[in-house]
């Protein structure tokens, strides 16, 4: 288990180094830099503003001081907000973030899983039929398109929740709304269907023949084998999830880290671009790396394989 | 000997889009404490509907018991609330299945699975249950048991998931245990080894099985009696003797003619021609009919009696009738 784990670690590493490297040269190739935009300025001030950026140096040079600040952690001053260094900026955003993408994480797997469940044991049923019409909707239905339409209804017309900013629960409801329907409606789709897969397996049928309660056959028999279609897929809904709160936080106007990612890449903000790429590929790749070993753990065979392979 | 378990008249069918598939029609029999009974027949013939509606495991819908009782001791099981039957299943009455690489659950450990049964059923705690555990797959010729119970099943081969297989199901120490094509899967080296650990723990418990197949050689080896069953009913039923010494259904025959076997000569196979019958709409006569090489008009027309041919045998065939020699002598 620890030689997985070691492995996968080095593979997490070796994944944010590249895209470290890829964003890098992405952000020179695109036209015009931080300090040539608006008004033109004096030669001289032009040229000491460059120096102190390090934007006089070859290419090369650059790209080593930006690997350095990576490895440090430190990401120096945003060069657009020249009283705060990135690491402010980052430190103040992502808390946000970081809890919006948490809630909708969670209550898109649990009502996904009890969605699924509950279809699955009702195969063919009202329930099925109720939960897989709102799993389509909930796929079909654009998360912006879903947020404008909650703001409308839920607070501009029935005034329940507050419409935008992020202060209390409250707020926080109609964003995790938003942006949990989508993932929700896989997981619950994801879930019936591998469920009702492994309610036909030989050993439910030998636990049924044990005499266990029905409980005990689909909380501890089924759900377990259920649920690896869904740990694998977490990956690739984490990874929409870190972008849909972009646009969420856009339309909610909650201050969380999605703002200065493009206003960072609008302004070519170099430290702000690499702080906030950096950091949301580092958070990316780390959740993934949890993914692998949450499947380690729900599948021995998982483990067996890498031993014998190595 | 006292009776075990009496089934009576079962009959099972399936609604199907196609229609109601009728697969198990009257099928009666009766076990006896501590014997096997070996239930044999070709595919679909209703073998292993039969076992599961003992163990009321077929799935509800489409299956549907719609008629007939199973009296097992002195409950009647086809009515027995569901609450009931569960304190029945693994704890009366065990079941095993085909296919050994898939009867475990592959995320749990091999222990876990053994004792959930026994924590289920029976009020022991952590350490009995792990030490009955222990004792059961030393019974069923598992070495390093102690070791063994926290393994997860793909870390064992075929035949040592069909002895943990058979030691959970018999870890409730039950009096009968259903065994459905329990070597089917198995290469033919662990199949005998698996018979013997079969003969071994009945020795050892008393345990009545019933065993289903279609392998005529393992029903040789450990069966005390058999029932042949055809297009879901049970056409002849005798001792070990009875059917393969003394064959009298032209089905039974057919079934033993088509077996290769070391002690004959003239060693041509002979296959039974033609196919069993769609159960969609099963013939109103015998099933068997279209396929028998002694068939008479009446065969088509009427299902025939059972005819008592001693205490042990009987067989539900028209050729039995006194009248069936005249006609067939004046051939």
């Amino acid at each position: 288990m620890t030689k997985y784990i070691m492995k996968r670690f080095l593979i997490m590493i070796a994944t944010v180094l590249i895209i470290a490297t890829l964003t890098f040269f992405l952000m020179h190739a695109i036209p015009g830099s931080p300090l040539n935009q608006e008004r033109g300025t004096n030669a001289a001030v032009q040229a000491n503003l460059e120096a102190h950026y390090h934007l006089d140096e070859p290419l090369f040079v650059q790209y080593l001081i930006y690997l350095k600040s990576i490895a440090t952690l430190d990401f120096g001053p945003s060069i657009k907000h020249p009283t705060e260094t990135v690491n402010d900026l980052l430190g103040r955003g992502f808390p946000i973030s970081f809890e919006l993408g948490i809630v909708t994480v969670l209550v898109a797997l649990i009502s996904g899983i009890i969605l699924g469940v509950l279809a699955a044991l009702k195969h063919n049923g009202i329930i099925d039929y109720l939960a897989m019409t709102l799993a389509v909707l909930g796929i079909s239905i654009p998360n912006f398109v879903l947020a404008t339409l909650l703001i409308q209804k839920l607070a501009v017309d029935w005034e329940i929740f507050p419409a935008a900013t992020w202060s209390s629960p409250t707020h926080m409801v109609l964003p995790t709304l938003a942006l949990a329907t989508g993932p929700m409606a896989i997981i619950a789709r994801l879930t019936r269907s591998s469920m009702l897969e492994v309610l036909t397996q030989d050993y439910i049928k030998t636990a049924k023949a044990k005499g266990l309660k029905p409980y005990k056959i689909i909380f501890k028999h089924a759900l377990k084998n259920a649920l690896m279609p869904v740990v694998t897929i977490l990956g690739t809904l984490l990874a929409g999830i870190l972008t849909g709160t972009f646009v969420i936080e856009k339309i909610f106007a909650i201050p969380g880290m999605g703002r200065y990612f493009i206003e960072g890449i609008n302004q070519r903000d170099y430290p702000l671009i690499m702080g906030t790429t950096v950091f949301y590929s580092f958070f990316l790749v780390f959740m993934l790396f949890l993914v692998d070993i949450a499947y380690g753990l729900l599948d021995p065979r998982i483990k067996m394989h890498t031993k014998e392979g190595e | 000997m006292e009776k075990l378990l009496e089934v009576k008249d079962l009959e099972v069918s399936f609604l199907t889009y196609g229609g109601e598939v009728q697969a198990v029609r009257g099928v009666s029999f009766d076990l006896y404490k501590g014997e096997t009974l070996a239930i044999v027949g070709e595919s679909g013939c209703g073998k292993s509907v039969t076992a599961s509606s003992i163990m009321r495991l077929i799935p509800q819908p489409p299956g549907r018991i719609t008629n007939g009782t199973i009296k097992f001791k002195d409950k009647e099981l086809r009515h027995l609330p569901e609450k009931q039957m569960r304190k029945i299943r693994g704890v009366d009455i065990s079941m095993i299945f085909q296919d050994p690489m898939t009867a475990l659950n592959p995320t749990l450990t091999v222990g876990n699975q053994l004792t959930e049964g026994l924590k289920q059923h029976t009020a022991v705690s952590n350490r009995q249950a792990k030490q009955k555990a222990i004792e059961m797959l030393e019974l069923v010729g598992i070495p390093n048991p102690e070791e063994r119970l926290g393994l997860y099943p793909h870390q064992f081969s075929g035949g040592m998931r069909q002895r943990i297989v058979i030691a959970m199901a018999l870890i409730c120490e039950p009096e009968l245990l259903i065994a459905d094509e329990p070597t089917t899967a198995l290469d033919v080296t662990i199949q005998a080894q698996i018979l013997e650990l079969f003969e071994r723990i009945q020795e050892q418990t008393g345990v009545a099985i019933i065993l289903i197949t279609h392998d005529l050689g393992v029903v040789a080896k450990i069966a005390d009696r058999i029932a042949v069953m055809y297009a879901g009913k049970v056409i002849e039923v005798g001792t070990k003797k009875e059917i393969f010494y003394r064959p009298q259904h032209p089905y039974t025959n057919g079934l033993l003619t088509s077996v290769p076997r070391l002690d004959r000569r003239e060693g041509k196979l002979i296959p039974i021609d033609g196919t069993p019958p769609d159960l969609f709409s099963p013939p109103v006569g015998c099933p068997f009919t279209a396929r028998c090489p002694k068939a008479m008009e009446v065969c088509e027309r009427v299902y025939p009696m059972q005819t008592e041919l001693s205490e042990t045998h009987q067989v539900e065939c028209w050729l039995q009738d006194e009248r069936a020699n005249k006609l067939l002598a004046s051939k």
